[in-house]
C-alpha cells in the first residue's frame, strides 16, 4: 500500500457517514421533499464508494467511473419522476406531509 | 511527505467535513430551503472529491447534472409546494426517533468495521492513468458498455415524458356544457382534495 498519500479507507468512511445520514433522513423526514433529498444523499455515496475503488483497485480500467455516470444519469431520471409526482400527490392531497400519504396502509 | 501530498490531504479533510456536516444540514435543519441549498454545497464538494480522485470528467458530469440539474429541480418544487402548514404531532415519535437512530447508527458501525478490516486488493501505481480517464471513459461508453448507453437515452426520454404526463393538469379552456371560459384561477385551493383523508 502506498503511504504517502489518501488511504482508499478514509474515502470509504466518508461514504459510509454520508450513505448512514441518507438513511436517517429518509426515515425521519415529514415533509417529502426532504425525503428524495436523503435519497439524492445516498445515491451521491454510492458514488464515492464507486469512485473510490475505481481509482485505487481497478485504475487501468476505471469501470467504476462508467458505472457513475450511468448512476448519475439514473438519478436525475428517479429526481424528475419523483418530483412530478410528488407535485401530483400536493394537488390530490394538499400537503407534502408524509404522515398523511396513508392510502395504502391497512 | 512532500508538498502535494500534504496539500492533498487539507483537501480531503476540508471537503469530507463539508459533506459530513452538510448531510447533517440537509436532514436536521428546520427549514427545507436552507437543506435545498445546503444539498448543492454537499453535490459541489462531493465533485471536489472526485477531482482528488482524478476524474475530472466526472466532476463536471456530477456538477452540471447535480447542482445544474437535480438542486435546481428541487428548489423549483420547494417553490411550487411550500406551504406553510401545522404537522400533526406522532404520538410515538420519540421511540421512532429512537430506533431508527440505533438502526442508523448500527448500520455505520458495521460498514466502518467492514472499511477497515477487511484486506483491499490495491493495485499500484496508484492513479497511473490519471488525465487520459475522459479518454477511457469515451471509449468504454462506445465499445463494452455501448447497450447501457443507448439504454440509458431510452430511459431518460422514458422519465422525461413520465414527468410531464405526471405533473400535467389538465385544464379546459372552455366549460363543455355552457361554453363559457372557465375561471383557471388557483384551482387547486379552491378545489376539495380529491382523496379525501380517513382519519
Amino acid at each position: 500500500m502506498n503511504l504517502e498519500s489518501i488511504p482508499l479507507q478514509a474515502f470509504l468512511i466518508v461514504s459510509s457517514a454520508l450513505f448512514c445520514i441518507g438513511i436517517w433522513g429518509l426515515l425521519n423526514s415529514r415533509n417529502a421533499v426532504r425525503v428524495l433529498m436523503s435519497i439524492e444523499l445516498m445515491l451521491n455515496a454510492v458514488n464515492i464508494n464507486l469512485m473510490a475503488f475505481s481509482s485505487y483497485i481497478d485504475n487501468n480500467l476505471i469501470q467504476g467511473q462508467v458505472f457513475t455516470i450511468f448512476v448519475i444519469t439514473v438519478a436525475a431520471a428517479e429526481a424528475a419522476v419523483g418530483l412530478a409526482i410528488l407535485l401530483s400527490l400536493y394537488r390530490n392531497r394538499v400537503t407534502v406531509d408524509m404522515e398523511s400519504f396513508n392510502l395504502l396502509k391497512w | 511527505m512532500s508538498i502535494a501530498i500534504t496539500t492533498q490531504f487539507i483537501c480531503f479533510t476540508v471537503l469530507s467535513l463539508v459533506v459530513i456536516i452538510g448531510a447533517l444540514g440537509v436532514v436536521l435543519l428546520e427549514s427545507i430551503v436552507y437543506s435545498a441549498f445546503l444539498l448543492g454545497g454537499v453535490f459541489m464538494s462531493v465533485a471536489g472529491l472526485y477531482l482528488l480522485l482524478n476524474a475530472s470528467f466526472v466532476a463536471a458530469a456530477q456538477v452540471l447534472v447535480y447542482v445544474g440539474a437535480v438542486n435546481v429541480l428541487i428548489i423549483f418544487a420547494i417553490m411550487l409546494v411550500n406551504k406553510k402548514e401545522d404537522l400533526k404531532p406522532i404520538n410515538d415519535i420519540k421511540s421512532r426517533r429512537v430506533i431508527s437512530t440505533l438502526i442508523c447508527l448500527t448500520l455505520l458501525s458495521l460498514l466502518i468495521r467492514v472499511d477497515l478490516t477487511n484486506v483491499w486488493s490495491l493495485s499500484s501505481p496508484q492513479n497511473s492513468i490519471g488525465e487520459e480517464s475522459t479518454i477511457r471513459i469515451g471509449e468504454h461508453l462506445f465499445s463494452d458498455y455501448l447497450l447501457p448507453f443507448e439504454v440509458a437515452s431510452v430511459l431518460l426520454l422514458i422519465a422525461m415524458i413520465g414527468a410531464i404526463v405526471l405533473a400535467r393538469r389538465d385544464v379546459m379552456s372552455k366549460d363543455i356544457s355552457t361554453g363559457l371560459p372557465v375561471d383557471q384561477e388557483l384551482i387547486e385551493k379552491s378545489s376539495e382534495p380529491l382523496l379525501t383523508n380517513k382519519n
